[in-house]
C-alpha cells in the first residue's frame, strides 16, 4: 500500500535540503570574496576592511554547510554513506578547503601567529577557489552520475559488509575531470565571486573599493554567465536518469531535466525568475551607482539553485545515479530515513522559520552602519 | 589505537581519534568560558562597572581564538562519519543522523549568529541586548553539545530502535528514549561540566599568572573568585555524573567497566582500586597477578557499579567464558552467554538476515517469518557475528585503567584545589602563596589530561563496538585503501599541529598583553 505520509516526508526533507543548499551557494559569497581580497584591496587598511566584511559572516556559510550535511546525513543516510565513503578524495578536498578557512579570520591579524598574515590570506584563497569549485563539482555529479554500486545484502558478507563501494580507484577525483562537472563547479565560484563584490558594493563604504568592485563585477559576471549556460543547456539537451514509477526500475531518459522543468511548472517560474533576478542584481550594478544589487542576485541565487536541486530529485527522478549500475541509483525513495525519523525532524524543521528570525534580527542589528576606514581604526575586535 | 598498524580499521580508528582528540582540545574551554563570560558580563550589565567590561572583554579574545579552532576540527569530524565508517552511517544513520542534524538547526545557528553580535556588537546593540547574545552564545554551544553527546551515547547503549531487516538498518521507534536515556544524560551532564571545570581551572592559572607578574590585579582576582565558585560547583556535579556515569557503565558495558578497573577475574564484594600498577603484558587467562602494585578500598567497586556493596562484579575472564548471573535492562536475572556463544548467536542472526532477503525475492512469506524470527530472538548478538576470536572483545586494558585513574584522582584534586582557594579568598582576605599561583598555572595542562583521558576510557573502553553490541569497527568501515586513510591522517596531523602552534603562540601572547585597553 501507497504511504503518502511517508512520500510526503520524502519530498519535504529533499526540499529542505535544497533549500539549505540553495542557501549554502548563496552564502559562498565569503569564498568568492577571499579571492579578491587582493584584487580589490590595494593598501593594508583596504584589505582589511574586505576581510572584515567577510570575516563577520564565515561562520554563517560554515554553519549551513555542517547543516547541511548533518541534514543529509539525517534524511538520506544512504547517499550520505556512499557519496562520503566512495567519494573520499574529492570530500576530504573540501574539508580540508574548509579547516583551513575556519582559523584564518581570527587568527591573520594577531601577533605571533606563527605562519604569518600572509600565509592565512593564502588559506582564505585557498578555501575560495578550491572550495567552491569542488563543491559546484560534486553537485553536479547529482546530474551526470558516479560510478558506485550499493547492496545491502552484502551486510551478510561476513568478511567484506560494506554497502557502498566505489567502482573506480579514483574515488571522486574523476568527478573533477568530467567538463559538465567542471562548468558548474566554475560557474559557482564565478557566482561566488560576483555575490563577494555585490556584498562589497553595499556593505563597505569606500569609493576606490566601490570603483573597482564595479569593474570586477563584468570581468566575473561574464566568465560566470558562460560556465553557468555551458552547464544549464548541456543540462536540458542530455538525457536523464529517470525512475519508473510503477516498478521503481532506473531508466535513461531524452532530455529528462528539461522534461521536469516543464512537468513542474512551479519549478520552471522559480527557475526563471532566479535568472532573470540574478541577471537584475548584475546589470543594474553595472550600469549605475546602485548598492542593492546583493540583494537580487542572492534571491535569484537561491530560486535557481533550489530549483535545480529539485529537478535533480523530484518527479521520478534518480537524484544520485550510479553509472556503474543503474539500478543502484538513489532516489529519495531508497535512500531515505525512515518516516518516524523524518516525522521527529519535521518536527524540529518547524523551529526554522524562527531561526531565520533571529538571524535577521541580529544581522540587521550589527549591520545598521556600512564598514569604513573609521570603524577599522576603532573596532577592538577586528580579523 | 591499541593495535596501531597498517590496517584499514585502525588506521580509520587513528584519523577519527586523532581528529576527536584535537577537537576537545577546544570545545571544553568553549564551553565553560562561554558561561564565565557570561556571568562577568552579567555583573557588568548590573553594576555598570567598566572593570567588568575590561574583564569580560579579555576573556572573550581568549574564547574567540579558541573558538575557531574547535569549529574547523567539528567540521572535519562530522563528515568522517561517512567519509571513514559508511557503513556505520548506514546502518544506524536512521537514528544517529536525526541529533546531528537537530544540532545544526538549533545549536550551530544560534552559536554562529550571537557571537558575531557578542564580538562586534558592543557599540552596534543595546547592553541588554548584547548580554542576552552572550548568553545565547553560552547556550548555543552547551546545546551544540548536546546533541552529539546523546548520539555518543546512543552508540555506549543503542536505546529506543529496533533492527528492520527489510532495509537492513536500525531504525528509531522512540525519539524520547534515544534523548532521555540514562546513559545520554550523565554522558551529557559530565562531559559538559568536565569543560566548566577545564575552563574555571584556565582562568584561575592565567590570573595566578597575572598576579605572580603583579599585573591586572583586580581584573585577576574577580576572576579568580567567579571562576572559583564555579568551578566549585561544577567539580562536585563532576564527581556526582562521574559516578552516575561508572553505574551505567556496569550496567550496560561491563567489559570497559573491567578494563577501568583492571578486573580479570570476578568477584563478589569487589575492591575499587585507588592506585595501581598493572603487570606489563597480562592476558585474561594466564594466571598473573593483574597488578604489581595496588591500593584499593574494600567493597567499593561492587557498591559503585550495582549499589550493593555484596555485588558481584565480572571481569574480563567471566565476560569471555560467561556463567555468570546479571540482570538485564528488563530487570531480568539471567546467565551470562560466553563471548563464543555469543558470537554464534550473531552468526545466526546474520545468516537469518540474508535468508530474510532470498525469502523475501522469491516471495515466500512463510520463509520471511521464520527467518524474522531468528533475527529478533538472536539481534541482541547481531554485531558479534562479525567476531571470530572471543579475544577480539576485550579493549586495551592498561590505556583504559591508566586514563581512568588518571581522570579521577585529577577530578577529585580539582575539587580540593577550589575549595583551597576559595578558604583562601574568604577567611584568608586573598592571601595566595607565590607556590600556590605556580600551582594555579600547573592545573590547567593538568585539566586538559583529565579531559582527554575521560574520552580515551569512554572510546577505548568499549571496543572494539562502533555499536555496543550491534557493530563492531570492522564492519563499520568504508570500503578504501588503507594508504589513502594513512595520507588523510598525515595530512590531518600537520594541519591540526601547525594550527595548534599557531594558537598556543597567539593565545600566549594575547595573554601577555592582558586586556587592550590596560584596566587595572
Amino acid at each position: 500500500m501507497i504511504d503518502t505520509t511517508f512520500i510526503f516526508l520524502q519530498h519535504y526533507w529533499w526540499f529542505i535540503i535544497s533549500l539549505l543548499g540553495a542557501l549554502l551557494v548563496f552564502l559562498l559569497f565569503v569564498q568568492g570574496g577571499q579571492t579578491l581580497i587582493y584584487t580589490i584591496g590595494k593598501t593594508e587598511t583596504e584589505r582589511t576592511m574586505l576581510v572584515n566584511a567577510l570575516g563577520r559572516k564565515w561562520e554563517f556559510t560554515f554553519t549551513t554547510l555542517v547543516t547541511f550535511g548533518g541534514a543529509f546525513f539525517a534524511s538520506f543516510p544512504l547517499f550520505y554513506s556512499t557519496s562520503f565513503g566512495g567519494a573520499y578524495w574529492v570530500w576530504m578536498a573540501i574539508l580540508f578547503c574548509f579547516v583551513i578557512q575556519a582559523v584564518s579570520y581570527e587568527y591573520r591579524s594577531k601577533p605571533n601567529n606563527f605562519l604569518g598574515a600572509r600565509t592565512f590570506e593564502i588559506f582564505l584563497f585557498v578555501n575560495g577557489l578550491l572550495g567552491t569549485v569542488l563543491l559546484g563539482t560534486a553537485v553536479a555529479t547529482f546530474f551526470t552520475g558516479s560510478q558506485f554500486s550499493v547492496s545491502k545484502i552484502n551486510l551478510t558478507n561476513l568478511s567484506n559488509p560494506v554497502i557502498s563501494s566505489w567502482e573506480t580507484p579514483w574515488h571522486g577525483l574523476e568527478a573533477a575531470l568530467n567538463l559538465h562537472n567542471l562548468s558548474l563547479g566554475l560557474a559557482v565560484f564565478f557566482l561566488a565571486r560576483v555575490l563577494a563584490i555585490l556584498y562589497f558594493m553595499n556593505h563597505v563604504n569606500h569609493d576606490q573599493i566601490n570603483a573597482r568592485s564595479r569593474k570586477q563585477l563584468l570581468y566575473n559576471a561574464i566568465p560566470f554567465l558562460f560556465f553557468f549556460l555551458t552547464f544549464v543547456i548541456w543540462l536540458f539537451i542530455r538525457d536523464g536518469f529517470a525512475v519508473n514509477p510503477t516498478n521503481g526500475l532506473v531508466f535513461m531518459q531524452k532530455n529528462k531535466y528539461l522534461l521536469n522543468l516543464i512537468q513542474m511548472p512551479v519549478v520552471l517560474i522559480m527557475f526563471l525568475t532566479g535568472v532573470v533576478l540574478v541577471l537584475w542584481g548584475i546589470t543594474k550594478s553595472l550600469l549605475k551607482t546602485y548598492t542593492k544589487g546583493i540583494w537580487f542576485t542572492g534571491f535569484g541565487t537561491v530560486l535557481t539553485v533550489l530549483s535545480l536541486f529539485l529537478i535533480a530529485g523530484y518527479n521520478n527522478t534518480a537524484y544520485y545515479p550510479s553509472t556503474f549500475n543503474l539500478q543502484h541509483s538513489l532516489t529519495i525513495f531508497n535512500s531515505s530515513s525512515s518516516k518516524f525519523t523524518l516525522t521527529v525532524m519535521s518536527f524540529v524543521s518547524l523551529l526554522v522559520p524562527f531561526v531565520v528570525a533571529y538571524i535577521w534580527y541580529a544581522w540587521k542589528s550589527i549591520n545598521v552602519k556600512k564598514i569604513d576606514e573609521e570603524e577599522i581604526r576603532t573596532e577592538t575586535h577586528v580579523y | 589505537m591499541e593495535h596501531f598498524d597498517l590496517s584499514l580499521v585502525n588506521w580509520s580508528r587513528a584519523q577519527f581519534a586523532l581528529t576527536a582528540m584535537y577537537h576537545w582540545v577546544f570545545v571544553p574551554l568553549t564551553l565553560g568560558l562561554a558561561f564565565i563570560m557570561a556571568f562577568m558580563e552579567t555583573i557588568y550589565y548590573k553594576t555598570d562597572d567598566e572593570e567588568w567590561k575590561r574583564i569580560t572583554k579579555f576573556w572573550m579574545t581568549l574564547f574567540g581564538i579558541n573558538f575557531a579552532i574547535g569549529v574547523a576540527t567539528g567540521i572535519i569530524l562530522e563528515f568522517e562519519f561517512g567519509t571513514n565508517w559508511s557503513n556505520y552511517s548506514w546502518f544506524v544513520g536512521d537514528i544517529f543522523g536525526a541529533p546531528l542534524a537537530i544540532e545544526g538547526i538549533m545549536a550551530f545557528f544560534m552559536e554562529s549568529t550571537f557571537i558575531a553580535v557578542m564580538f562586534f556588537g558592543w557599540n552596534k546593540v543595546s547592553k541588554k541586548f548584547h548580554l542576552v547574545s552572550t548568553w545565547l552564545v553560552a547556550l548555543g554551544a552547551n546545546l551544540s553539545a548536546l546533541w552529539i553527546l546523546v548520539a555518543n551515547a546512543w552508540m555506549q547503549y543503542p536505546a529506543g530502535m529496533y533492527f528492520n531487516p527489510d532495509t537492513a538498518r536500525n531504525e528509531m521507534h522512540n525519539f524520547w528514549e534515544v534523548l532521555f536515556s540514562p546513559v545520554a544524560i550523565n554522558k551529557f551532564l559530565h562531559t559538559i561540566t568536565s569543560g566548566y571545570v577545564l575552563a574555571a581551572l584556565f582562568v584561575i592559572g592565567i590570573s595566578a599568572w597575572f598576579l605572580l607578574k603583579g599585573r591586572h590585579i583586580l581584573l585577576s582576582k574577580r576572576s579568580i573568585i567567579i571562576a572559583s565558585v564555579f568551578g566549585l560547583i561544577s567539580s562536585l556535579f563532576l564527581a556526582l555524573t562521574g559516578d552516575g556515569s561508572a553505574y551505567q557503565v556496569a550496567q550496560k558495558q561491563p567489559m570497559k567497566l573491567a578494563a577501568m578497573e583492571g578486573l580479570y577475574e570476578g568477584t563478589e564484594r569487589a575492591s575499587l582500586i585507588v592506585i595501581g600498577a598493572l603487570t606489563p603484558g597480562k592476558e585474561y587467562n594466564d594466571n598473573k597477578d593483574p597488578f604489581i602494585f595496588k591500593i584499593q578500598i574494600p567493597k567499593l567497586l561492587s557498591f559503585l557499579g550495582y549499589r550493593s556493596s555484596d555485588a558481584f562484579v565480572p571481569g574480563v575472564e567471566d565476560i569471555i567464558k560467561g556463567e555468570y548471573t546479571y540482570t538485564d535492562k528488563d530487570g531480568n536475572q539471567k546467565v551470562a552467554l560466553s563471548a563464543e556463544q555469543k558470537i554464534e548467536h550473531g552468526k545466526i542472526a546474520i545468516q537469518a538476515l540474508a535468508d530474510y532477503k532470498n525469502a523475501r525475492e522469491a516471495g515466500d512469506s512463510a520463509a520471511m517469518a521464520y527467518h524474522r524470527k531468528l533475527i529478533d530472538e538472536n539481534f541482541e548478538y547481531f554485531g558479534y557475528g562479525y567476531l571470530n576470536d572471543p579475544n577480539s572483545i576485550i579493549p586495551n586494558v592498561p590505556l583504559t585503567f591508566y586514563s581512568f585513574h588518571i581522570m579521577v584522582g585529577l577530578g577529585f584534586l580539582f575539587i580540593a584545589f577550589f575549595i583551597l582557594i576559595l578558604y583562601l579568598i574568604y577567611f584568608r582576605s586573598f592571601k595566595i602563596n607565590k607556590w600556590l599561583l605556580r600551582l594555579s598555572i600547573l592545573m590547567i595542562p593538568l585539566a586538559y589530561i583529565a579531559s582527554q583521558a575521560g574520552w580515551i576510557v569512554a572510546e577505548v573502553g568499549r571496543q572494539p563496538w562502533v555499536i555496543q553490541d550491534v557493530l563492531p569497527n570492522v564492519a563499520a568501515v568504508s570500503r578504501i585503501d588503507a594508504s589513502a586513510v594513512q595520507v588523510t591522517f598525515f595530512l590531518f596531523f600537520i594541519i591540526f599541529t601547525t594550527l595548534l602552534i599557531a594558537e598556543l603562540r597567539i593565545m600566549f601572547t594575547q595573554i601577555k598583553k592582558g586586556p587592550k585597553d590596560g584596566g587595572n
